[in-house]
């Protein structure tokens, strides 16, 4: 059985939230890139107030979830809906006033390297609210405190480590103070110290603004460890979905493989192709 | 044959798609322009970047460029007893022709590639990506501005180019071969018109800096976000940029000063 053959077992589901209580409601999601099926027929729920992550190999498709979600990719069929919007509906003017409601952290960080990160953090602020200079200032030291890196104000982002970009970005994230943040990989690049820092800090950020967070990484342990709800996603498609315990008592293979992080089970390493004898051999005789 | 049907078919409707997402970005950067209203100081950065910073250039090369008109116009109407002319010749092959079309040039390759890769990088970095995502539009916030800074330096290079050649040109015939001074200015006065040349030459530079800077922002905002990509989308923008100039000059040529 090869990656690409092989069929994700039907998701262990846990009763379907109350609708209030969603914010971010996928529905049927297919989308595809260069003939290649990202997602097919994808349904999940994102509650609000709560930490949920998304888990997956790489390559399932969860930058581009996040993306779908925040408009930036628009799905081929089915439909989005954060709180109560459906996505896919929206004007440009509509979609621009809801994404000041979400905050995105990106993989790269996305800083503007034309700015430093005093103003990186000041962008938004300034872009959408007219607030006295005095005032702004307070708000991106505030920010800037929560991340630890207060004394970075005037470095340019070219003068950062990854993980401070990462921690800059996060400061940038919720300085418009969204209703629901977007994570993509925040973990990734962190030494010890600012990961354990930065895990507390989405629980903090989370529980304190009352913000709902939705979080994509393959750290699996530093993930569960904070999430209220997580779901894994292979091949386009819901693997499993539960609290961290449930997940931590799922018996799937595909669970336990990812999860476990085991180099053999349902999913191959390697990406599928002929025989390699033969290919070796075929290369030979040419 | 059905191979190469294939080919054209598939090459034409990339054109074609390229084409219109061209036209669509422009009239993006196009409704931008009304928000720039606000916030002069983004256009004024872009006429430092794209129109200061490439002042040197067009200073250096608008002095060779008048001084080889000077030398090469010299030879030629001296052998008439025409040398006196020399002002004329040189002013109206700057201000008509040289001097719009040689700045644009210049500016394709010194702005113009920059500003495709910036625009590149800055997609490749996710930067685009993350202003959609604070809900600012980056072509109105990051696109527009350039747009018009370029518009707005070209006439003033050109203007440059076309003062300092004239001096190139005055330094070699009047300094070093001995042409008349006053022949050589009084000449240029008489003969240079106002609408015909130097509104015709301006309005040459307006249409290429547009142009120039459309395919350089284009070009960026459309590279694939990859190294290769925006090398690729460079180098076309430096060829596209170049090729778009030579051929609206013939046009507009054409236009202005046919019969």
């Amino acid at each position: 059985m090869t990656a690409a053959s092989a069929r994700p077992p039907q998701p262990t589901m846990t009763p379907a939230p109350e609708a209030s209580s969603v914010l971010v409601r996928v529905r049927g999601l297919c989308f595809s890139r260069d003939e290649q099926v990202i997602f097919d027929h994808l349904d999940l729920d994102i509650e609000r107030g709560k930490v949920t992550a998304i888990m997956g190999p790489s390559g399932a498709g969860k930058t581009t979830l996040l993306k779908l979600i925040g408009g930036l990719l628009r799905p081929d069929a089915g439909r989005i809906e954060v709180d109560g919007q459906d996505i896919g509906t929206l004007s440009r003017r509509e979609l621009f006033e809801l994404r000041i409601r979400i905050g995105m952290l990106f993989q790269s960080g996305a800083l503007l390297t034309d700015l430093n990160v005093f103003e990186n953090i000041a962008y938004p602020l300034r872009e959408h609210y007219r607030l006295p200079e005095s005032v702004l200032r307070r708000l991106v030291l505030m920010k800037l405190e929560a991340v630890g890196l207060r004394g970075a104000a005037q470095l340019m982002p070219s003068s950062l480590s990854g993980g401070m970009a990462r921690r800059v970005a996060l400061a940038r994230a919720v300085a418009l103070d969204p209703m629901m943040i977007m994570y993509d990989e925040p973990f990734t690049g962190q030494d010890p110290i600012s990961m354990g820092v930065l895990v507390s800090l989405i629980r903090q950020l989370n529980d304190a603004s009352a913000m709902t967070s939705l979080l994509v990484s393959h750290d699996v342990r530093e993930t569960l460890s904070i999430a209220d709800q997580a779901y894994l996603i292979a091949q386009g498609r819901l693997i499993c979905q539960g609290t961290p315990q449930e997940i931590a008592r799922e018996s799937s293979p595909w669970v336990r493989q990812f999860v476990d992080g085991l180099p053999d089970g349902p999913v191959h390493f390697h990406y599928p192709a002929p025989d390699l004898a033969a290919s070796l051999l075929s290369e030979a005789h040419r | 044959m059905i191979n190469a049907l294939a080919s054209l078919g598939h090459w034409a409707l990339n054109t074609l798609a390229t084409s219109g997402r061209s036209l669509l970005l422009l009239l993006g950067m196009l409704a931008g322009l009304t928000s720039l209203l606000r916030r002069p100081r983004l256009v004024l950065l872009q006429i430092y970047s794209i129109g200061v910073l490439s002042i040197l250039i067009v200073v250096v090369s608008g002095l060779f460029v008048g001084m080889v008109l000077g030398l090469q116009g010299y030879y030629v109407l001296s052998r008439f007893g025409a040398a006196e002319s020399l002002g004329v010749m040189v002013a109206a092959s700057l201000v008509r022709e040289l001097g719009p079309v040689v700045s644009a040039l210049l500016v394709a390759g010194r702005a113009g590639s920059a500003l495709t890769a910036e625009i590149g990088l800055m997609k490749t970095t996710e930067q685009l990506s993350g202003l959609e995502m604070m809900a600012v539009d980056p072509v109105k916030r990051v696109l527009s501005p350039r747009l018009l800074g370029g518009f707005l330096s070209m006439p003033l290079l050109a203007a440059l180019f076309s003062a300092i050649g004239v001096l190139g040109g005055y330094f070699v015939g009047v300094g070093l071969l001995g042409v008349d001074s006053g022949a050589f200015w009084s000449q240029m006065q008489a003969q240079i018109d106002f609408s015909n040349d130097l509104v015709n030459g301006v309005i040459k530079s307006l249409v290429f800096g547009f142009v120039v800077t459309w395919i350089a922002l284009f070009e960026g905002y459309d590279a694939v976000p990859t190294a290769t990509g925006i090398s690729r989308a460079t180098t076309r923008t430096v060829v596209n940029g170049s090729l778009a100039v030579l051929a609206l000059d013939f046009v507009l040529t054409a236009l202005m000063f046919g019969d």
